[in-house]
Formats: C-alpha cells, structure tokens, sequence
C-alpha cells in the first residue's frame, strides 16, 4: 500500500514518519514511533485504552486516520512523568489502586488529564462523564474515579 | 487515501467509489476489520465543513462540525442534549454531523433531532434534499454531504431523550426528537422523530397528526400515543427485541411531552 509521510509533534517532540495510507493513528504510535503508551483494546472505538489527545482534546487512537494529524499536537501517557516526580494523578491512580492489570490506565490517564486540564475541580459526576467511553474490567471504576478527584485536591468529594 | 482541499474539485472524487471520510468513528472501524470494502478513503480539508453559521431564520452546520462543537455551542443549547448523547467524550470530538446521518442502526441520534428539526440536507453541486427523502435514500447515495440547515425550534419547542441501558454512555434502545410549535399549552404544530426505531430514524406521524391541536397534557396526548410506533419497523438487537421497543416507545414518548419546558 502507498506510504504517505505525516508530521506532528509527539509529547512535545517534532516527529515525522511515513505511514500507510489507511493507517491509524495508535498503530503509528506503537509500531511507527515506538509509543507503546496507548493500547490496541478493541479496534473499534469501544474500550477506550487507545485514548490520546489531540490538540488537548481527547481522541480514540485505533479511528483516527493517522494522516489527518498533520501539524497537530499529540499526547500520550508515553509523555507523563516517569520514576520518581510523578504527576499528581499518576500518583493519585497508584495510591487509590486505581490501577490493577493496568491495560485501561493509560486510557484512563490521558481522559483524566484532559478533564482536569480543562476543569481543574470537577464534581463527582463530570468525572465519571469524562471517563465514560474508557471500559475497565478490574476496578470496578470507583477507585478509578476516587484517583482523579483526588488528584484534583478533593479526595473522597461528593 | 486521497486529500481533497476544495470543493470545487471534490464531485469527480467522490462519484467515483471513494468513502469520505468524517471523524472516522465509523468508517475506521471497518477499514480495521474489514479493510477490503475500503478501496479509498476521501479526506476533505475544505474549511467550510467545519463552519457553523447561526442567523435569525435559519442555522447552518458543516458536515464536518463535530458532535463535541455543536455541544459547545451556546446558540445551539437545544440541539446539545442530542449532540451530547452520542458516544463518550473522545467520540464526541471525532463524531460528526455528516457521519452521524450515514450511521447505521443503531445509531443516529442526532439525525434523529435534525429530523424532528424538518432540517434540509447540502449536496456538494448545490442539490438539496429535505432530511426524510435523504435518509430513506441515503444507502444508495453517493455524493459529499457539505451542510445540514434548519429553521431554529422556537424557545422550550425541542425536547431529546435519549434511552439506554448503560449510563452516562451507552447505545440507543431508542432516542426521541420532538420539535412543538405551541401556543400556550395548545399544540399547533408537531414533529416527533425516532432514533433507533427502524433502519433510519423515522418520523412518527400517526403520532404528530394525533398531536395537533391538541393540549399538552395526558388527555391530550393520549391518541398520540396509541398511535406513536405506526409506520416504524422497532429492530430486534442484541439490546431489545422489536416487541419490547413498541411496547416501551409511548411510555417513553409520554415523558418527553409532559416533561416541564
Ligand atoms: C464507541 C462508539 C459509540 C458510539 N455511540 C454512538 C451514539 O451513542 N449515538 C450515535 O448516533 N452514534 C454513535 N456512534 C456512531 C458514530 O460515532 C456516530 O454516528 C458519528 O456521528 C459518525 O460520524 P463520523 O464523522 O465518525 O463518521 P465516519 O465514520 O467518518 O463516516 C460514517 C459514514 O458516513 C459517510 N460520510 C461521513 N461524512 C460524510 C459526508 N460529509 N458526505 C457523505 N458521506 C459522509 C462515510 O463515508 C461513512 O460511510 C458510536 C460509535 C462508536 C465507535
Ligand atoms: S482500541 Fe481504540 S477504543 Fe478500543
Ligand atoms: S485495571 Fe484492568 S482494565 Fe482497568
């Protein structure tokens, strides 16, 4: 199949690869750019785990046709803090368990990030709309939705 | 994959057998699973599909203005329960008005609003088409949808509700559009459209003739809804059979009308 070249920026770096022209964009991180961050769940915009953002808005990887990212920004968990500084919300999803197998987290982190980012103290309710398109089959969400009000400076809020 | 930036040039490109392409919600789905009955993808960059455009008599959305825009959108407060029932937050902001009236059963809930709304649908070429003839013609169609436009509903007029097992995100069981011209509690004029309910979103007719004239309270709308699931075809899905949509469908419907504008 003909490749076509993108370029965008990845985690703040300029990045720029030839891509095949029905590829998508989490295949492109995984195998193109070497972001393994974002996870291949389902293929079809069900489960969430490929969540990245674009442009600081959150979008499901495995639907977004990679070329269509030219020029933009894109983020990935691949991007967030690593070893010991962690985020507050990374630090917030290991002191709740909010991670247990950990496939949905990275999903689950970049969702979060685009709610606080937007509402830094969001309700109870605004956080379980923010993560209701990313599926977990371990938690049981509650820990889940705990981490980020926690993360946001208002553990245990209504 | 071709890029098409201008309209000008877009109808040779798309008569000839590309599948354009909107957010990808749907099409990427098939070009994963199914990539052989995606022979070329169509990206349109022209700007003007992202163009929203609110006027006193009329409001015009691009094809390509996203579910997550029109929500945004505080001229558009009516229509932002419809746009904000599709899908999850991520698919909100790849979703599109254009893809949303391709979508398939059990999807389209926002064509169903724009269907209660009597909206008209853009060609590009300049050909219009009321909603209904387009959507009972769509899967023959071949063309680029560059617009939707609809007279505003009048204050408190529109209601949406959407029904699913799963909240805040979940699939359609059925979603209800009614677009009402009242004058005090006295319907003069009625749209009622369902999502869900058949193979495209369909009007309830029987329903908005029964409607008419009528006060908005239970006496009145009781013949409406005696008569809300004629002319649909309620599928059988993984989610609900068929019968239990028609029995559901006036309780549902009940709701929406007496529910306090
Ligand atoms: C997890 C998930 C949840 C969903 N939930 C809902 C839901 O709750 N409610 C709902 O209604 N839908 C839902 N959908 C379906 C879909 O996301 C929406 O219907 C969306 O609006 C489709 O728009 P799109 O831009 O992504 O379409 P695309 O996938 O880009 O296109 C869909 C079809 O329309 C054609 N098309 C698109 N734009 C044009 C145009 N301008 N002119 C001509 N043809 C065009 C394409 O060629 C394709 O055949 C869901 C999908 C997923 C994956
Ligand atoms: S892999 Fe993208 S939503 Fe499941
Ligand atoms: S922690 Fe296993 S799926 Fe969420």
């Amino acid at each position: 199949m003909a490749q076509t070249p993108v370029r965008f920026t990845l985690n703040g770096r300029e990045t720029g690869l030839f891509v095949e022209e029905a590829a998508n964009l989490l295949d492109v991180l995984r195998r193109g750019a070497g972001d393994i961050s974002p996870k291949y769940g389902c293929g079809q915009g069900t489960c969430g785990a490929c969540t990245v953002l674009i442009d600081g808005a959150p979008h499901l990887g495995c639907l977004t046709l990679a070329a269509t990212v030219e020029g933009r920004e894109v983020r990935t968990t691949g991007g967030m803090a690593d070893g010991p500084g962690l985020t507050a919300l990374q630090t917030a999803f290991m002191e709740g368990f909010a991670a247990q197998c950990g496939f949905c987290t990275p999903g689950m982190l970049m969702a979060a990030k685009a709610l606080l980012d937007r509402n830094p103290q969001p309700t109870r309710d605004e956080v379980i709309e923010a993560i209701s398109g990313n599926l977990c089959r371990c938690t049981g969400y509650e820990p889940i939705v705990d981490a980020i009000l926690a993360a946001s400076g208002q553990r245990g809020a209504a | 994959m071709t890029t098409v930036r201008t309209l000008a040039t877009v109808a040779e490109a798309v008569s000839e057998r590309g599948h354009v392409l909107g957010g990808g919600t749907l099409l990427m789905r098939e070009v994963n699973y199914r990539p052989e009955t995606v022979t070329e993808i169509l990206r349109i960059t022209d700007a003007s599909l992202k163009e929203i455009r609110i006027e006193m008599s009329r409001i015009t959305l691009g094809a390509g203005v996203t579910m997550a825009a029109v929500a945004a959108r505080a001229e558009l407060a009516a229509l932002a329960p419809s746009a904000r029932s599709v899908g999850g937050p991520a698919i909100r902001n790849m979703a599109t008005v254009g893809g949303n009236l391709f979508a398939p059963h059990p999807y389209g809930d926002f064509a169903a609003a724009l269907l209660a709304l009597d909206a008209r649908v853009h060609w590009a070429g300049g050909r219009e088409e009321e909603i209904e003839s387009f959507l009972a013609g769509r899967d023959r169609a071949s063309g680029l949808v560059t617009a939707v436009s609809f007279v505003p509903p009048a204050r408190g007029g529109f209601r949406f509700r959407k029904v699913s097992r799963t909240k805040p995100k979940g699939v359609s069981l059925m979603s209800i559009a009614a677009n009402l011209t009242l004058s005090g509690s006295r319907v003069e004029r009625a749209r009622i459209a369902f999502g869900a309910m058949g193979p495209t979103p369909l009007r309830a007719k029987a329903a908005e003739t029964a409607l008419e004239g009528k006060t908005l309270d239970e006496a009145g709308i009781a013949r409406a809804l005696t008569v809300a699931t004629d002319g649909l075809a309620p599928p059988d899905d993984a989610l609900a059979s068929s019968w239990y949509r028609d029995r559901v469908a006036p309780v549902h419907l009940s709701r929406l009308l007496l529910e306090r504008s």
